[in-house]
């Protein structure tokens, strides 16, 4: 019964909306039958398993991948980078997150993201007049032609990628990224070569450009995790490499979700996008919001026993396999008053869209400020903005969920505010 | 409030038009306020404080302030809602009549209540010779005043800095102080630092903290006697060893005194060690009675926690004020079988020399110490306390985000030693050793939980924790 439903859920038919299935699995705070994983869908539940310190994320932990619904390998990055701080447990996790953050966040760089709103304000700006300039506003695509582009530029920016470099960063991101959503008709052996040559050079260009930077740092991430001599010592260059690929990779799908899912929920809801075309101050609750409505992460599939633990009454073994559903919890009647219901103005909403404990989302700050950016001048300068799928076509990934097109129409396109 | 009204009917006229005072105008006095307000209190609220300011935060005073990164006079509470008090400050409440149900205030005036609600906190232990102790350039810390006195004389560059004490307030004193480059001792009557409210294990490493930072530590001694130069400024202390160390600002950190002597004669529980309230925050009156219309919040309360063996318990935590004053007030607004018991976990933080340190439970009740997760040595860490066999308490250094599952463990009376393996275990966090708390006859300045089980009416009695 619960791999019946876990099949439906990865199921491509059922990405539109799943939630009707997490409502499903939501009968039993956990599920689990055969040697599958063991299913965690509720709010309090997914929150504590978040701070136990008897939950690891490192794969190596596992006993068996048993039968496993994702077909996710073990080495699924399927490189010879060491895992990144996101498959590790403390005291490297810890180290590594750490040493990361000083050139990103407080108390070291606490001006870092802030200090990007001029930059990624351009950025949106442009990809706007584009939009505007493509001359077809009868079908425009907001995923091809702005949530894309959007984040890996902004990536690119943040560790230090030389704009002429920009372009080949966006065809490996492409590559890495369809490697995350396999499409099943397609060659997997073709494919699979084609993920393999894009890791290598992307890893080749970082690893010039970390000793590039070595040499002559400037101000960007790059440059400060490979001249990092804080009180965490140096990066190895190996790991500079694999933190800098993590930061790529799930500070861009994620974030392309992010704003695709937001202005599709806006669509849907004209009432809110027109409050939110009139006050861009309402993109901060309508954000928050929508990371615990349509979460780009909708589950966690990597989490693993380190001992025998009771959850909600069901024993769990020592080194089973836990899939925590960060987007069923967070439409958890007992914790939200109408979870179904897409609603900025509500007070109470410590969502899990983000993770919770150690390994929270690392790119919070930076995702937020990106998609309330997005969102705002999207609202306010597409006019009569309309969806002309509903639903659109979904990726295939059930994990980091977000539609693969998003098509719209629009009357006009206002102008740059001076 | 008559005696033909119902029940019902009697509370209803208390939240419409009753009498509520308040004495203590900081932080319980002003959430409590707030609560009331917020379940449709509508009646005369009166606020009570001695001091001249409006509520404001003190955690800050010990850290931002005396960095000189906040101002003492901008840490002012922030307002959840407008609460329409009539605020009497500075003035004090002198007495309580419990029949006629007044307050008296030191300028004479009489308030009546129809619910009293007492969070008159606690005040730093004054340095024992009085005489010595007003020798400029003494100081203790625990008011906005306080706070900008310290802060401005640690901004004249002061020689050498003495700190006596060093629990919680004086490490943070001692560390800001060497954040500002400051030369700094520290003298201590127990082993080390934060032995009282933490053991020995803990407290060695937090011995090492000062060390490393360029402490000057000194324990096991106590200052003996504080000197002032002819124009009655301090310039030196004597200690138990024989040794005299110059300073010319000394920090007296020794802990706090509950604010109770106002009640003294009224008939209420009260004495040194607080006012001693039911899980309710009822205050009990001298025979161990509880009263119906009194009540108590925050540093100045004592009460028993159903977690702990109803073992009364008296903190000086922010957030214990905070907690106790949000159920003191709905309690104080509600039929007695609506009526909430306190049941807050104590949890504490503290920041010192560029680390976080938080705690959860009551780690002087646990007898042994288990490091679960990290190590001493990187001084980041989880660990635990045990008390008969169950986790009693936790605490964390730079490693808070696993602070709720302790929390949870300690409410669900888990098993110590654990079970069960952790993420980032040590070969240290392999057994568990002695907690290593100071034999509680010997008194240490500092400890910030006191725990007693005593009838609120017995004031003679001495602390011993359950052993
Ligand atoms: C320097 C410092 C640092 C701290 N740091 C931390 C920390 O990091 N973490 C933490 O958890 N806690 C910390 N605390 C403790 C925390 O501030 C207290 O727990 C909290 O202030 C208690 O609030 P309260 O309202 O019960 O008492 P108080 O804040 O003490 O307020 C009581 C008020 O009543 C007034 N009063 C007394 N007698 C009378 C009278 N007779 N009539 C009228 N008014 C009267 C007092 O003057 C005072 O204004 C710190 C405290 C200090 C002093």
């Amino acid at each position: 019964m619960t791999q019946a439903l876990l099949r439906e859920i990865i199921d491509y038919a059922n990405r539109a909306d799943p939630y009707p299935l997490y409502e499903e699995l939501r009968k039993n705070p956990v599920s689990h039958d055969g040697n599958g994983p063991y299913v965690v869908s509720t709010y309090y539940e997914i929150q504590s398993l978040l701070h136990d310190p008897r939950i690891s994320s490192d794969a190596r932990n596992l006993k068996s991948t048993g039968d496993d619904p994702l077909g996710q390998s073990a080495d699924d990055e399927g490189t010879a980078l060491p895992p990144s701080f996101l498959k590790l447990d403390p005291p490297d996790h810890d180290r590594l997150r750490r040493m990361t953050n000083r050139p990103f966040g407080p108390p070291h760089a606490p001006h870092r993201v802030h200090d990007m709103r001029d930059e990624l304000h351009g950025l949106v700006g442009g990809l706007i007049d584009n939009i505007a300039t493509s001359g077809n506003l009868d079908r425009v695509d907001l995923v091809d032609q702005f949530a894309y582009p959007f984040p890996v530029t902004v990536i690119c920016r943040l560790l230090g990628v030389p704009h002429e470099d920009e372009p080949r960063f966006h065809v490996w991101a492409e590559t890495l990224a369809a490697s995350l959503d396999p499409d099943p008709d397609g060659d997997p052996a073709q494919r699979g070569k084609g993920t393999t040559d894009a890791r290598m050079e992307l890893g080749m260009y970082l690893a010039g450009l970390i000793e590039e930077r070595r040499k002559n740092p400037g101000n960007d991430m790059l440059s400060q995790l490979a001249t990092a001599d804080g009180p965490d010592g140096a990066m190895t260059t190996m790991e500079a490499l694999s933190t800098s690929a993590l930061l790529l990779i799930a500070g861009h799908e994620t974030t392309v979700n992010l704003i695709t899912n937001g202005m599709l929920t806006l669509l849907r809801h004209p009432d809110v996008l027109q409050r939110l075309r009139e006050d861009p101050g309402l993109s901060v609750p309508i954000v928050e919001e929508l990371l615990r409505y349509e979460p780009p992460v909708q589950l966690l599939p990597q989490r693993t026993t380190l001992s025998d633990i009771e959850v909600a009454g069901v024993n769990i073994p020592k080194g089973a396999s836990l899939w925590l559903i960060l987007a069923s919890g967070n439409r958890d009647p007992k914790r939200f008053e109408n979870p179904d219901r897409f609603d900025p103005d509500r007070k109470d909403i410590q969502h899990l869209g983000l993770g919770s404990g150690i390994h929270s989302c690392f790119g919070a700050p930076l995702a937020r400020q990106e998609a309330q950016l997005a969102l705002s001048e999207l609202a306010r300068r597409l006019e009569n903005p309309r969806l002309l799928e509903d639903p659109p076509p979904y990726r295939q990934n059930a994990v980091l969920r977000g539609p693969r097109h998003l098509q719209i129409a629009c009357d006009g396109v206002l102008p740059k505010a001076a | 409030m008559t005696g033909e009204r119902t029940r019902d009917g009697a509370l209803e006229y208390l939240k419409r038009e009753g009498r509520i005072v308040i004495v203590g105008a900081s932080l319980a006095g002003l959430r409590a306020a707030e609560t009331m307000r917020e379940k449709g209190f509508t009646g005369s609220l009166t606020m009570i404080g001695d001091e001249p300011y409006e509520p404001y935060d003190r955690p800050p005073l010990s850290k931002q302030v005396l960095l000189g990164h906040a101002v003492a006079d901008h840490t002012a509470l922030p307002r959840r809602r407008v609460i329409d008090a009539d605020w009497r400050l500075g003035v004090p409440a002198t007495g309580l009549d419990m029949a006629a149900r007044r307050v008296r205030l030191g300028n004479g005036d009489e308030v009546e209540y129809d619910r009293l609600l007492i969070a008159t906190g606690v005040r730093a232990r004054p340095w024992p010779n009085e005489e010595e102790g007003s020798l400029q350039g003494v100081f203790v810390l625990r008011t906005r005043d306080d706070g900008e006195g310290l802060q401005r004389a640690l901004a004249d560059n002061p020689r050498r800095v003495l700190v006596i004490g060093a629990g919680f307030t004086g490490s943070e004193i001692a560390s800001a102080c060497r954040e500002r480059g400051l030369n700094v001792t520290v003298a201590e009557r127990g082993d080390a630092p934060l032995v009282g409210a933490l053991g020995g294990v803990i407290g060695e490493v937090a011995a090492e903290m000062h060390r490393e930072h360029e402490v000057d530590l000194r324990t096991g001694v106590m200052v003996t006697a504080l000197e002032g130069d002819p124009s009655g400024r301090v310039r030196a202390a004597h200690l138990s060893d024989g040794s005299t160390i110059e300073a010319d600002v000394v920090v007296v950190s020794l802990g706090a005194q509950r604010n109770t002597e106002w009640l003294a004669g009224s008939g209420l529980g009260a004495g040194p060690r607080g006012i001693a309230c039911d899980a309710g925050c009822r205050a009990f009156d001298v025979r161990g009675i509880v009263t119906d219309d009194i009540y108590v919040a925050g540093d100045v309360a004592r009460s028993p926690h159903a977690l702990f063996g109803y073992q009364f318990l008296s903190l000086e935590h922010w957030g214990n004020a905070v907690a106790q004053a949000d159920t003191a007030a709905h309690n104080m607004l509600s039929e007695s079988a609506d009526r909430r018991p306190h049941l807050w976990v104590p949890a504490f933080w503290s920041s010192q020399f560029g680390v976080n340190i938080k705690s959860v439970g009551v780690p002087p009740m646990g007898t042994e110490i288990l490091i679960t997760q990290g190590s001493l040595a990187e001084r980041r860490f989880a660990a635990v306390y045990g008390y008969q066999g169950r986790v009693i308490a936790a605490v964390t250094f730079d490693n808070c985000r696993w602070l709720p599952f302790y929390e949870h463990q300690i409410e669900s009376t888990a098993p110590f030693p654990p079970p069960y393996s952790t993420v980032d275990r040590r070969p240290e966090g392999n057994k568990p050793v002695p907690a290593d708390f100071p034999d509680p006859s010997v008194p240490t300045h500092g400890p910030t939980i006191t725990l007693s089980g005593y009838s609120p009416a017995d004031r003679k009695m001495t602390f011993t924790p359950g052993r």
